[in-house]
């Protein structure tokens, strides 16, 4: 049984299925409201979810029962009497170590918990980092997006901002570097210092667990590849119909493997030619093969946000799952091979987080 | 005294109760002092910044008021969600 956690505009919902045919919607929370994200902590089964109600402001949640009564987090705001204001949280993350539960968000902060979500503190060290001010938004605000955590070892972390690229801790979080060297940012002057290069609108990154050092990266324009942990990164976009485009997925089974699903471009932000097709790579990035078995294959002019892709599982094993901002989900639970619909007529699709349900 | 009327989910996290009574000489000073007195629905109404949410609307005896609002003796503040008509759905 795999169960998806489906953070849309009007809530969340928990769907429960096995891969091939649709799934059932087990239980709706939060009706009514945004719900960026969600998640359940492998580690204490729990669930979290970032809400941001248009008039109450961004709010993490948590419980065991997501049709039940949800908690909220303490922690999860700005420091008082400042001049800014928590826009958003745009995704959580499980850490390392014991308990640890990271949230990102909008203005390009970092929160951890230590206490698996019932309260949060706010990092420091991005959140003071003497570049800040020349940090720029992207359209969705500026959000950090992607949690990149490094297994075995809870100080090494990767995260990254839109638009201020990526940033590398390898002390908890104490420091931060820049890890942006080889990103081309064509939608900047061809003459802009290099140092003024900080508007760099990374979409998603992710690790290779089996060979944490190779990361994969949808870029504002580019996919791209980083063999050294996040330092470096490597042009990969040949051979995909687009390299625009906001989610990405692998397969933590293969460091060789990435998937990713195209939109035409930044000014036409849909599945192009029509067709959905998620693109994987089994070479780094060296060659990229569509894949659309049981995808609409015509007339579908799809939207895939960034934190709506996500998998479970590995290897032969490897289940994916997409939703759309059409409301539609689906799903592969044979690494991409074949598709089927997992659910139809959800509200618009913000977020999927997969996980394996032991029955 | 001034008092602050609440609807849910509001009232649910002001310990399940609609109306407070409470001290101050503005709209913001009566709503700092609820969370104050109710620190679960701290973040909920103000922000940060001690600012009124965006999308909050604060009524004094009917009539549209603001954070600065001047309020007195039996002053009735209802605290609402505004109407957001035209919102992305």
């Amino acid at each position: 049984m795999t169960e998806l956690l489906v953070g849309t505009r009007k809530g969340l919902f928990v769907l429960e299925g096995e891969p091939g045919s649709a799934f059932a919607v087990s239980a709706r929370a939060f009706a009514g409201e945004p719900v960026e994200y969600a998640l359940r902590d492998p580690r204490s089964g729990r669930l979290l979810a970032a809400v941001t109600s248009p008039f109450y402001g961004p709010k993490v949640f948590s419980t065991d029962d997501p049709a039940g009564e949800w908690e909220q987090a303490d922690g999860i705001a700005l420091p008082e009497g400042g001049d800014a204001a928590l826009e958003r949280i745009w995704v959580l993350a499980t850490g390392e170590a014991e308990g640890t539960v990271y949230a990102g968000g909008d203005p390009g902060v970092l929160f951890e918990s230590r206490d698996g979500g019932a309260t949060f503190e706010l990092n420091r060290g991005l959140w003071e980092h003497p570049t800040r001010a020349k940090w720029q938004p992207g359209g969705g605000g500026m959000c950090l997006h992607s949690i990149v955590t490094w297994p075995g070892e809870p100080d090494r972390l990767a995260v990254a901002i839109s638009a201020a690229g990526v940033w590398l801790t390898d002390d908890g979080g104490a420091t931060w570097r820049q890890g942006n060297e080889g990103l081309v940012p064509r939608y900047l002057p061809e003459d802009t210092p290099e140092d003024d290069e900080i508007a760099l609108c990374v979409h998603r990154i992710h690790r290779a667990p089996t060979r944490p050092e190779r990361m994969f990266m949808q870029f504002h324009g580019g996919v791209y590849r980083s063999d050294d942990a996040g330092e470096r990164w490597t042009d990969v976009a040949a051979g995909l119909p687009s390299d625009f485009g906001f989610p990405l997925a692998i397969d933590p089974a293969d460091a060789d493997s990435a998937y990713l699903i195209p939109l035409v471009a930044d000014m036409d932000r849909v599945t192009p030619d029509g067709r959905v097709r998620v693109y994987e790579t089994r070479d780094g990035g060296a060659s990229w093969a569509p894949r659309g078995d049981g995808l609409p294959p015509e007339d579908a002019y799809l939207t895939v946000l960034r934190e709506a892709f996500d998998w479970t599982g590995e290897g032969s094993g490897l289940e994916l799952y997409f939703g759309a901002t059409s409301g539609g989900v689906f799903g592969s639970g044979d690494a991409g091979a074949s598709w089927f619909d997992v659910a139809t007529h959800l509200p618009p699709v913000l977020s999927v987080a997969a996980s394996g349900l032991r029955r | 005294m001034p008092r602050v009327c609440l609807r849910e989910p509001l009232k649910r996290l002001a310990g399940n109760r609609s109306e407070h009574a409470l001290e101050g000489g503005t709209v913001g000073e009566l709503l700092q002092a609820l969370e104050q007195r109710h620190p679960a629905a701290s973040g909920w109404i103000l922000d940060e910044r001690g600012a009124l949410r965006r999308h909050i609307n604060v009524f004094v005896n009917g009539e549209l008021g603001a954070q600065d609002t001047r309020v007195g003796g039996e002053d009735r503040v209802d605290v609402l969600p505004a109407i957001s008509g035209g919102a992305r759905p």
